[in-house]
């Protein structure tokens, strides 16, 4: 195999060899250092016999002698086998627990491909998550891919534990699950807090975990979810596990991103983002679904911060529109004391509609997460009106509904986080606190399902 | 021989050739990936590739293939599903299995499957561009008009028996004036950036009828009109572009998944397979035909796929039949164009998308149209594009020249969706330029008392609106009863008339007569109100009675067939006010 001696330039994670002769398009590099360590690259551009590299570990030593470089021939490949689980990796998907390396049963390449919408499975079966927001009012399917939009600070990462802990995932026997966890740009002590959970919770050897730090090179960290994925797809696909993948922070991954891109010059779209942001996350949140002929499934929990809790930036905002709806966390519930601290009105769970109702949760889930929703806008409703005339002032109605906003969040919001709520509870509890208000203000829902769900007797233990 | 000298993603370069022309379909690598020559000077050709580049090296051929990048067209599109250059994903899911590999090369249309052809010409008939030589039936509702190419014209000398022939059969011969011999089969390629031609515009004057109340009602299209519905995420724009593909009373409907979800595409496989066509009893999929490059497919592709879409419209108008075009969503092609245009090193415009978006987006738009075909027959493309501006921020180029080229704009609100009131179409910031072509149409066909009825609703709206400014401020307890009553009548417009349930049987599809009645009712709820108040009656008298929830649930309790209850309940209206006014001034 041809070795190339020193480079042309480095710039950032980036550096140019020149009078390349057989460099193919995304292909691996490994750069030999003077010292002897070895970092991994991958081919970025190709123009004639210049050739643009990212280098994974970052650029740091290199000079434009001190190295060799070697063109490995095959693009980013992963080793699979069903030995993954209750392994550590890096960002690269290289074995970090000292156990030494995978016995690969086969290497894929870890950008995947396109799975064709005429062999998708349309996810219908819904998870229980014992979290009465959740379940009710956003409810989780398999095979969805349902991110956590976070701020600093708010509990996203306790939620997300609460839900690996509590979710239903597997089948009766419980045997085929695993979980899929890759960190990328958190701080040490986030990653330790999720693997203590794991551990506590007894699913520590049930879960992939892959690590890339918040010190750790950028270039990794964008490889990290690829990674994270190309294990979940071989092990729901080939394997047929339900595979719960949680990615943490989205955010991180974007800018590490946006730092590459603007490395290697490119023109930046809206605040600084590469214009491909869209297609890049994309390429990540698609990568979630069941297959025709395949027993598993990929599900998807992607977290992130807003920064500024703006949800209109762009990573939170791009989400959104690829993903299959969000759980939005809010600043104001969370000083309130609420947990799990769910925004109930920007959450939305669009593959809900089709996995919810009789056969699947209950028959009446729908009228019923209707009418919440319907009335809790009214409440934010009266709540403007208060903060100006004062609640004194306010209509009977209003007041009926400022007192209903309150209890709902009080009793149906909050929940301890070993709290885990079926299905029946989450959805009676709805309707004893819907019947705070009166009958007439219960517009979205047909007389005959009022009869026999609307009891204002039971709804005086809020009181 | 051609070679690559440059890779950068989707964009590669060729040195020092003069072999290509613009827009020339290409097949590049040993993979032979299909590409498109996007620019061309006398040192380098740039070529976008519609398929991934991973793997390639400097050094593979690149070939040209002598023509534009273009479609087939002939029977088997419909209830087909396509990738964004028009090849069948069910063909390739059968060579490649789950997940699309590179350089599948699949023909476009089933080649070995035999179709019931009719020749409709005979001997020494004069044939032009666009005449109709043989029909087939291609679905149960679709029949297909195999037409001569728009370019070639001349006299038939050769006919096949009527039979079952395949699409590259010849089935006719006609000799040009030049004395040239053109066999003609099946099907005919077209490329996909140029319209296919028509004989002429015709002015637009019929509905595009949905089903969907605020639509048809408020805010109108018509047949050979463009619509854009920009959203933020979760307003449901794709749930509405859905309901209006199930149920609009177009012939033909082309979905185009441009840039979005997997998971979607599959439910519209599954859900249109399984629904019934209310006008002709048969399935959905009879009548539609989806292009699927979703968001993790090549971005090229993305680019391409609206072009192919629109061109397979256009072929189907020419047959004289009425399409509409879902394309969802605009912006994820906008983005394809940014992407590309950034990879090429162009100088941006606004917020990164290139100088020729505007021009980009009125060359689709005005591809839409109510047509006089060659053929005679008519036909119409309904363009019905969904937006998804960054940030929900309709100040946002692609939301802001996409609403330079259309005429109706529905904006989908936030506000509205998170109360999961659903269209979430706001009243106040959506137009619709079509309500005047259309007022004859529905004076003749509904009732000559339908525009002044709606005016009155979208007055009550109005007046609402202007109310709210108020009660916002100081609460509606203090405004006199004719005020509460116009809040009143609002709600009832709003949550009994333009809140619409896709989930329900009736609800989800509601014809003209039906919406025509709600709002008669609606209004002589309000008129019979108002009388009572007038004489000094006070508003909660007659609130109590529920008579307002009686009228806010007519959508669910009256179904689509009985129009004759809507006579019953104005008269239980009359009765309750009238009662309302003997009880109280009994009292007095």
């Amino acid at each position: 195999m041809l070795q190339y001696v020193g480079l042309k330039e480095i710039n950032g994670p980036l550096v140019v060899l020149d009078d390349v002769s057989d460099a193919s398009y995304d292909e691996v590099a490994e750069i030999r250092l003077e010292n002897g360590s070895k970092r991994l690259g991958r081919v970025v551009q190709i123009d004639g016999k210049r050739v643009v590299l990212q280098v994974f570990e970052g650029t740091r030593g290199l000079s434009l002698k001190n190295t060799k470089t070697r063109l490995m021939g095959r693009p980013m490949e992963m080793p699979l086998s069903s030995e993954l689980t209750g392994r550590v990796f890096s960002g690269a998907g290289r074995p970090i627990d000292g156990l030494g390396e995978i016995t690969a049963e086969k290497y894929a390449d870890i950008n995947g491909k396109p799975l064709n919408p005429v062999s998708r499975k349309y996810p219908r079966n819904y998870i229980n998550t014992g979290i009465s927001s959740i379940d009710a009012l956003a409810t989780l399917i398999r095979g969805q891919k349902l991110p956590v939009f976070s701020g600093s600070g708010l509990s996203h990462n306790k939620l997300a534990v609460q839900i690996v802990r509590q979710a239903k995932i597997a089948e009766e026997s419980g045997e085929d699950f695993a979980v899929v966890f890759a960190a990328m740009g958190v701080k040490n002590d986030v990653a330790d807090y999720f693997r203590r959970s794991f551990e506590e919770s007894g699913v520590l050897s049930r879960v992939v975990m892959f690590l890339n730090l918040s010190n750790d090179p950028i270039i990794e960290r964008i490889l990290a979810p690829k990674c994270a994925l190309t294990a979940a797809e071989y092990l729901a696909f080939e394997k047929n596990m339900h595979i719960l993948v949680i990615l943490t922070d989205m955010t991180s991954y974007s800018e590490a991103l946006r730092e590459f891109s603007s490395s290697k010059g490119e023109i930046p779209g809206r605040k600084g983002y590469p214009g491909y942001l869209y297609s890049d996350l994309a390429s990540l949140y698609e990568r979630a679904g069941i297959v025709e002929g395949s027993k598993g499934s990929v599900t998807q929990i992607p977290i992130l911060t807003m920064p500024n809790d703006d949800i209109t930036h762009p990573v939170p905002d791009l989400t959104g529109y690829i993903t299959e709806g969000q759980i939005v966390l809010d600043r104001g519930l969370d000083q309130t004391g609420v947990y799990p601290p769910v925004a109930v009105l920007p959450s939305l769970s669009r593959l809900m509609k089709d996995g919810i109702g009789e056969g699947y949760t209950r028959a009446d889930h729908s009228d019923c997460a209707n009418q919440l929703f319907a009335a809790y806008a009214k409440v934010q409703d009266a709540r403007s009106l208060a903060s100006v005339i004062g609640e004194e002032e306010l209509s009977d109605m209003d007041k009926a509904y400022i007192r209903f906003g309150r209890m709902f969040e009080k009793y149906f919001l909050t929940q301890r986080s070993d709290e885990n709520r079926s299905i029946e509870e989450t959805l009676d509890l709805g309707w004893d606190l819907l019947s705070l208000l009166p009958i007439s203000a219960l517009d979205r829902v047909d007389d005959k399902l009022l009869g026999e769900k609307y009891h204002p007797e039971r709804a005086e233990r809020f009181i | 021989m051609n070679t690559v000298f440059s890779i950068n993603g989707p964009v590669i370069k060729v040195r020092n050739t003069k072999d290509f022309s613009m827009q020339e379909m290409v097949y590049a690598g040993e993979k032979r990936l299909i590409g498109e020559v996007i620019a061309v000077n006398d040192e380098e050709t740039t070529i976008q590739v519609y398929e991934v580049t991973t793997g390639m090296k400097p050094g593979e051929p690149v070939d040209p293939s002598g023509m534009p990048m273009s479609v087939t067209l002939g029977p088997g599109i419909i209830s087909n599903i396509f990738d964004g250059i028009e090849r069948p994903l069910k063909q390739i899911a059968d060579i490649s299995g789950a997940f699309i590999g590179e350089g599948i090369s699949v023909s476009a249309l089933d080649e070995d499957k035999l179709w019931d052809v009719t020749v409709t010409v005979k001997e020494g008939d004069m044939l032009s561009g666009g005449s109709i030589y043989a029909e087939c039936p291609e679905t149960p509702v679709v029949a297909h008009r195999c037409m001569v190419h728009p370019e070639l014209s001349g006299q038939v000398i050769w006919t096949a028996e009527n039979g079952k022939y395949r699409i590259n059969d010849t089935v006719c011969k006609i000799k040009d004036s030049e004395g040239v011999t053109h066999d003609l089969t099946l099907c005919q390629k077209w490329p996909i950036k140029q319209p296919r031609p028509f004989a002429e515009r015709l002015s637009i004057n019929r509905p595009l009828v949905t089903g969907q109340r605020v639509i048809d009602t408020v805010l109108p299209i018509a047949k050979g009109g463009t619509a854009a519905v920009p959203g933020g995420f979760g307003t449901g724009k794709t749930m509405t572009q859905h309901q209006l593909a199930k149920w609009c009373d177009a012939d033909i409907i082309v979905y185009i998944g441009c840039g979005e979800r997997g998971n979607e595409m599959t439910q519209v496989l599954e859900e249109f397979s399984h629904l019934i066509d209310p006008r002709s009893g048969k399935a959905l999929t009879d009548r539609t035909v989806l292009i699927a490059n979703t968001s993790n497919m090549p971005v090229a592709a993305r680019e391409a796929s609206i072009y192919t879409g629109i061109t397979l419209a256009e072929y189907y108008r020419d047959m004289g039949y009425h399409i509409a075009i879902m394309a969802d969503s605009t912006s994820r092609w906008a983005e394809a164009l940014r992407e590309i245009s950034g990879r090429l090193e162009e100088m941006p415009a606004e917020e990164g998308f290139p100088a020729y978006l505007p021009s980009r987006l009125s060359e689709f738009y005005e591809r839409a149209g109510y047509v006089k075909n060659f053929n005679g027959t008519e036909g119409s493309v309904t363009i019905i594009g969904a937006v998804s501006p960054q940030g929900s921020d309709f100040s946002e180029p692609v939301t802001q020249n996409t609403k330079r080229f259309v005429r109706c704009f529905w904006a989908l609100d936030k506000a509205l969706a998170y109360a999961r009131h659903y269209p979430a179409i706001n009243w106040n910031d959506s137009y619709s330029e079509y309500t005047d072509d259309l007022e004859e149409y529905y004076e003749e066909n509904v009732s000559p008392d339908f525009i002044p009825y709606r005016r009155r609703l979208s007055n009550i709206l109005i007046e609402e609106n202007k109310l709210m400014e108020i009660v916002k401020l100081i609460g509606a307890d203090v405004l006199p009863d004719d005020q509460k009553l116009v809040i009143e009548a609002a709600r009832v417009v709003r949550v009994g008339f333009l809140q619409q349930n896709a989930y329900h049987k009736d609800d989800t599809y509601v014809p003209l007569e039906k919406q025509f009645m709600m709002m008669r009712t609606i209004l002589k709820l309000y008129d019979t109100t108002l009388e009572a108040v007038n004489k000094g009656i006070p508003l909660a008298r007659i609130t109590d009675t529920g008579i307002f929830e009686r009228v806010i649930k007519i959508k669910y309790d009256i179904p689509n067939d009985e129009l004759k209850l809507f006579d019953k309940l104005d008269n239980e209206i009359a009765e309750t006010v009238s009662g309302v006014i003997k009880a109280h001034s009994h009292k007095k």
